[in-house]
């Protein structure tokens, strides 16, 4: 049963530190992304996109207010809970990649399989379908080498190859082209349109407005707050 | 998520640093070899002894003069004086029932002579002809002294095979006539090798009539009064279930000969048990010691594997963060640091394994000592050093799993 609605938050607030050095980084957010949506999140350093980005993708909880991920309340579960989750629902693409090192990228890519408890892949069914993702972005020739063989356009490459693995409803990209020139940048961006039009819903953190008109909407957080949502026409053909 | 997958994992990690990994296992390798190669040492040794002890007769009853109760006999009466006489065997073996032998023992130490060899303080045996029966003793050529030769105090001398070596060489010694105190004996016999046991060498001692002793190597004068002192008689008992009513039988039989009470019976009485008990306390004691030495260097092994632990959940915060990230539990991360931390101490425990075989190997071949590896010190060692793993790397794996996805994230 596929829910309509893949985030909803209702006035959701994380609160750090305590007594006169209270910290709200996320303060009072309520959001709904749909399936399919492409989000860019964006605002300055110290917007709160970082710690939004984080209970988004179930790293963190909120302090108050709600969170539905999928038609599942995220908002007070244990880390147990979070791990399960995260390890059902949500690939992440991190600016710095975080892959594995002296790990080969099939290994990387399989990753996610070893911890999932609803797939339950063998080893064979693992690297087919490790393969084939790789084979997806273009990495087929390179499923041996290790990240430090490897570009940094081809590392992110390996990064949502491994983010895709577990079927996740959902990407969370983190400045995926941050660390890269602009052709390999391009040419992740270009992966991330076509999960885009395959119907992948993606949400991805960044400041770079340029990216972020590739995005069906953009967020723009400020102190912690919704300070704008734009619609971005151009893509609404899609 | 599968322990395959867990172990080859924890395998990789512990590849990538080979050289800190087997400097980490090295406490744990040398404590378990350790353990093998002293209790192998030890257990050698106590089997060498015991098969010396019951390889020297089974059955027996040893009883022995209480010298220190006896005091200079030619100041007392004949009654109250202490020790053992010849007449006490004679009177064992008529009276008592179920002996099937008594052999008596009487020691003197003299220069003995051969052509041109001598040997000072050789210890001289006076016995009986039953004597080589019942210890176990074996002749190499030629043979034992018989009653016959007894009565008649016949000059005769069967030597221990260190000693007939030492006067003779490779030359056959029987028949040749050798120089004792002040007498002459002819060698009649060799016996062959028997070993050291007890510390008494039953090889380099010489055997002759006990009469022989008594009459040539001690003062007479006291015989005259109380009898022929003899310093051991051994009985042999026909069943090992009767030993106690025997040995109860003897006491009962001395008191009355010697007219004293059995709380002042001045010989000791011991059995074969008893000597066998006696050697394994002392070997029990130097186990308890060895247990000490390895739990010691198990303890100091489990402290470094921990130390490392910690080392390496620091170093692999990241990889942790990424692991948590893509759904690894908090227990998925704690199995794996144990697994690691288990894996360390097991692989240190099987090359401590083989190091203990190598050494204990090394060692008999060195020494000439036995050593026996049993099965019972392999499962201790190497239990011991699984344990230390499961404990010692309970507190790095914990904090590994403790650790906020973000925070490892984020760490450089």
């Amino acid at each position: 049963m596929e829910h309509p609605v893949v985030i909803e938050t209702r006035d959701l607030s994380k609160i750090y530190g305590v007594g006169d050095t209270r910290v709200a980084a996320v303060d009072g957010i309520s959001i709904r992304i749909e399936r399919g949506e492409f989000i860019a999140v964006m605002g300055p350093s110290g917007s709160g996109k970082s710690t939004l980005m984080y209970i988004l993708g179930c790293l963190a909880t909120p302090s108050s207010g709600k969170y539905f991920l999928d038609g599942e309340d995220a908002s007070d579960m244990n880390r147990r809970e979070l791990a399960f989750i995260r390890s059902r629902k949500i690939g992440f693409i991190f600016q710095s990649y975080n892959l594995l090192a002296r790990t080969t990228a099939l290994r990387n890519v399989t990753l996610p399989l070893l911890y999932n408890r609803s797939l339950r892949a063998d080893a064979k069914t693992s690297e087919t379908r490790g393969r084939e993702l790789l084979e997806q972005v273009g990495l087929g020739d390179r499923l041996h080498h290790q990240p430090h063989e490897l570009s940094g356009g081809q590392q992110q490459r390996v990064a949502i190859a491994r983010s895709l693995i577990n079927d996740p409803v959902m990407i969370i990209a983190d400045e995926p082209t941050g660390n890269l020139d602009s052709h390999s940048g391009e040419e992740v961006m270009r992966i991330l349109q076509d999960l885009h039009r395959k119907g992948v819903t993606i949400v991805m953190v960044t400041h770079n407005p340029r990216i972020a008109a590739e995005a069906t909407r953009a967020i723009h957080l400020s102190d912690g707050r919704v300070a704008d949502i734009v619609r971005n026409e151009l893509h609404e053909g899609h | 998520m599968n322990p395959i997958e867990i172990l080859r994992i924890s395998w990789e990690a512990i590849g990538r640093n080979k050289v800190r990994s087997i400097l980490t296992m090295l406490g744990i390798i040398i404590g378990v070899a350790a353990v093998i190669i002293m209790v192998a040492i030890s257990a050698g040794t106590e089997a060498t002894i015991q098969e010396n002890i019951t390889g020297l007769g089974s059955n027996l009853i040893f009883v022995s003069s209480n010298f220190s109760r006896g005091g200079p006999p030619g100041m007392m009466t004949a009654s109250s004086s202490g020790g053992l006489v010849f007449d006490d065997a004679t009177a064992i073996a008529e009276e008592v029932d179920g002996v099937s032998a008594v052999v008596v023992e009487q020691s003197s130490s003299q220069t003995v002579k051969a052509g041109k060899t001598s040997l000072e303080g050789v210890s001289i045996q006076g016995t009986t002809p039953g004597f080589p029966a019942v210890r176990d003793m074996e002749m190499a050529t030629g043979r034992y002294f018989n009653d016959e030769e007894v009565d008649r105090k016949t000059k005769v001398a069967v030597l221990g095979s260190t000693l007939a070596e030492e006067l003779f060489g490779a030359a056959n010694p029987v028949g040749q006539v050798i120089g004792v105190g002040s007498i002459k004996l002819t060698v009649i016999g060799v016996l062959a090798e028997k070993g050291t046991v007890g510390e008494i060498d039953y090889d380099s001692r010489l055997y002759t009539p006990i009469t022989v002793v008594f009459e040539k190597f001690t003062d007479s004068m006291f015989a005259r009064i109380r009898g022929d002192a003899v310093r051991m008689v051994y009985v042999k008992v026909s069943d090992t279930e009767t030993i106690d009513s025997i040995i109860l039988q003897i006491k009962l039989l001395l008191a009355k000969r010697h007219k004293t009470t059995l709380d002042d019976l001045d010989v000791t009485i011991t059995t074969q048990q008893d000597v066998i008990t006696a050697q394994g306390s002392t070997t029990s004691a130097f186990r308890s010691l060895l247990g000490w030495v390895a739990g010691v260097s198990l303890l100091v092994g489990g402290i470094g594997i921990m130390n490392i632990m910690l080392v390496s959940v620091t170093e692999r915060t990241r990889e942790i963060g990424i692991r948590q990230a893509v759904g690894a539990t908090p227990s998925d991360i704690l199995l794996q640091f144990m697994t690691e931390a288990l894996l360390l101490s097991v692989v240190g425990g099987i090359l401590g394994m083989l190091a203990g075989f190598g050494g204990s190997w090394i060692f008999s071949q060195a020494s000439a000592m036995r050593t026996v590896v049993s099965p019972a010190s392999i499962l201790l060692a190497f239990g011991s050093a699984a344990v230390v793993g499961v404990f010692f790397g309970f507190y790095p794996a914990s904090k590994a799993a403790q650790l906020e996805p973000i925070e490892a994230l984020r760490y450089e």
